[in-house]
């Protein structure tokens, strides 16, 4: 039930992955809206604190997730001609790199003049090094690359799986939502 | 053989004879802005209830003074914008975009001068003010801080300025409230005499 299967993901993997989505998009989408904010905005502090907070649970969970992948491998992929695993692997491997990179480019902006990173009060991190002079430019240009590209990603992601759902009628999307029986399931093979 | 005048000793010597002649009219005067003793700052209101302070890391320039002549003083500096610093990052950042200073676009501010009309330890300078892309032409006094020789062997000249600006005058207008439409430079600058 908690580890991966041969046809299907544990629950853990599920949860990492179900909690990281919404999660991913809703950072992005708030990122992109608070950099345009006007002073006076009530959200102008706040929006950005947020970001922050959620950025470092991510970044957090992606920690774990990314162990995790390591001992517990996920099913292997059924069939698909080899464009689709050749793309699937990328996909997946970029998607990981850009989890850990996205938020470590944030962290680099709001620390960049050496002050520390808050998490809503609870705790904070502190800053890598006293202060980097124009770090927080650099940071910021990849952070928005980063953190566009990761969303795209997932987007392709996401309209992949849903084409193996309503085009192929494979399990490619049910092994990750759950709605498979831990036993090997004989309705697609 | 070609000439050339390594091999002329005579008009190499007049060569350098003539710079020698010439070089303390023309320079004795002139100064190259310290960098690590000259400061551009600027303050603005924080919402009508404090002051923020910053200031432009990178600075530099040049300007000439003759104590005969106070009249002829001009100055030529410049900070790169870039260099804007007010201790917290994401507000550097904020201020680089191009909601504020645009510093892609524009990389320099520069200040020329074109009059200085001396009285005393003070004086009144006029020139132009190129910030954000636009060039305007404004007027500010100045005041000798002091001047005399260093502890290593040069001459050093030191002036402060304040200068008020209306930042939407430049182009710079994102709303930072009533109180902040306009902003002080507070300029520090040291030139050693070249």
């Amino acid at each position: 039930m908690w580890k991966n299967t041969s046809t299907r993901y544990g629950l853990i993997a599920r949860t990492l992955h179900w909690s990281m989505a919404p999660l991913l998009f809703g950072l992005i989408l708030l990122g992109l809206w608070m950099t345009g904010l006007e002073y006076h905005n009530p959200w102008y502090h706040r929006a950005p604190a947020i970001h922050e907070g959620f950025g470092v649970i991510a970044f957090a969970l992606f920690v774990v997730r990314l162990i995790r992948r390591r001992i517990d491998p996920p099913p292997p992929l059924g069939a698909m001609p080899e464009w689709e695993r050749v793309a699937a692997r990328w996909t997946h491997g970029l998607l990981y790199l850009l989890m850990g990179a996205t938020p470590v480019t944030g962290y680099l902006i709001t620390t960049a003049k050496g002050r520390p990173v808050e998490v809503f009060g609870w705790f904070s991190i502190p800053a890598p090094f006293a202060g980097k002079s124009g770090l927080e430019d650099l940071a910021g240009q990849i952070h928005l690359v980063f953190g566009i590209t990761l969303g795209a990603l997932a987007l392709a992601h996401m309209a992949a799986a849903l084409k193996h759902h309503f085009f192929h009628r494979d399990d490619v999307l049910r092994r990750m939502a759950g709605a498979l029986p831990d036993k090997p399931n004989h309705l697609n093979a | 053989m070609p000439s050339s005048p390594f091999r002329r000793p005579m008009a190499l010597f007049g060569l350098a004879a003539a710079l020698l002649m010439a070089t303390p009219e023309v320079r004795a005067a002139a100064f190259d802005i310290d960098p690590d003793h000259s400061f551009v700052e600027f303050r603005i209101a924080h919402l009508g209830y404090s002051v923020l302070k910053g200031r432009f890391n990178v600075v530099r320039g040049s300007f000439d003074f003759d104590e005969k002549n106070p009249a002829a003083a001009a100055i030529t500096m410049e900070v790169e914008t870039t260099s804007i610093d007010t201790n917290h990052a994401k507000r550097d950042k904020h201020l680089r975009s191009g909601d504020f200073l645009d510093v892609e676009r524009y990389p320099k501010a520069t200040f020329k001068s074109v009059s200085f009309v001396e009285n005393g330890g003070t004086g009144r300078m006029s020139g132009d003010l190129t910030l954000h892309g636009v060039t305007r032409r404004v007027e500010f006094p100045v005041t000798l801080i002091g001047s005399g020789p260093d502890p290593w062997g040069g001459f050093r000249r030191g002036y402060e300025g304040h200068l008020e600006i209306v930042r939407a005058d430049y182009g710079i207008a994102h709303n930072l409230g009533p109180a902040a439409e306009r902003m002080t430079l507070d300029l520090f600058i040291e030139g050693i005499r070249r």
